[in-house]
């Protein structure tokens, strides 16, 4: 996913892939939908970073979830929210 | 014999209590941190001097700084909205020294909680805000955070009103997040100054309020 128009909030979805290394999507965050609250960057890809390669660089999003989202019937309060900061390759349109 | 050691292996031989020191052999980690310091040095890199300078800076950081930031976000509204939108460069504009810190800057209202915290590893704002406190390290803070923030923030002793949504701060990546908590009432025509003194390092992170006067 490249960089979007903002006009009105995107409905995104973070991928479920599970490679190893260095990745900085959390795992209880994957498979889940949220919706893009600002976008950063761009910044070099921390996964190539991380071995010495040039990072790539990409947009980073922040990703707003509610909590009945990530969490399900265990959410404490679902319409609490949680904001992570996700690199486009692993954000999908919802 | 005062100095009978069989009878006294908890003192010192002087009869003093014996003071635990750096006793543990070196973790492979210290070691590390040593030989990449040494060799960075002996390559000509960076000296010594450079290296002890910038502990000292860092050091030299502390929640006061953010303090500062947080008092004038509460008394310069156009300053609070300069924050909100790019709260490296208002740090910049007071004259902190931040490096290359990427900050977010979230603000406590009436209605809005927000508490940050780094599920990865211990992402934390310290070039204002200095070393992060150990708790905000464990494993403990960090998983429960994401999961049951309010029952977190109860052991902090804050305690929020029904209606106030908590939004939890996960940083994930590049950014950094302070928040600017709430003015508390009954502060009305207080200085920068006087304002600063009410700003608490937990207050920045979340877990805890701005005191009241």
């Amino acid at each position: 996913m490249g960089r979007l128009p903002m006009a009105e909030p995107q409905r995104v979805r973070v991928k479920t892939m599970m490679p190893p290394g260095h990745i900085r999507t959390p795992a209880y965050l994957r498979g889940k939908t949220g919706w893009i609250e600002r976008q950063l960057g761009p910044f070099g890809n921390p996964e190539q970073l991380a071995y010495g390669l040039p990072g790539e660089k990409l947009t980073l999003y922040r990703v707003r979830f509610i909590m009945a989202e990530v969490w399900g019937d265990q959410a404490e309060r679902p319409e609490d929210t949680l904001d992570a900061e996700i690199y486009e390759h692993w954000l999908e349109p919802a | 014999m005062p100095h009978d050691h069989h009878d006294h292996d908890h003192l010192s031989p002087s009869g003093h209590l014996y003071r635990p020191d750096n006793d543990e052999p070196l973790s492979y980690w210290q070691t590390m941190e040593i030989a990449v310091r040494e060799l960075l040095i002996e390559k000509g890199v960076s000296t010594a001097a450079e290296i002890n300078a910038q502990i000292d800076a860092m050091d030299a950081r502390s929640p006061a700084d953010g303090a500062q930031v947080v008092a004038r976000a509460w008394t310069d509204p156009a300053f609070r909205d300069r924050l909100l939108a790019d709260g490296s460069d208002a740090c910049r504009e007071m004259g902190f020294d931040i490096g290359a810190l990427k900050l977010i800057a979230v603000e406590n209202t009436n209605d809005v909680h927000n508490v940050i915290v780094c599920t990865l590893c211990s992402c934390y704002p310290r070039n204002l805000l200095g070393l992060a406190p150990d708790w905000y390290k464990s494993r403990e803070y960090r998983s429960r955070t994401v999961k049951e923030p309010r029952k977190v923030l109860s052991e902090f002793g804050v305690t929020l009103p029904d209606h106030v949504q908590v939004r939890v701060h996960d940083s994930t990546a590049d950014m950094r997040y302070v928040v600017i908590p709430a003015r508390p009432a009954g502060t009305d025509g207080w200085s920068v100054e006087k304002l600063a003194q009410l700003v608490t390092r937990d207050s920045m992170i979340g877990t805890g309020l701005a005191k009241t006067p």
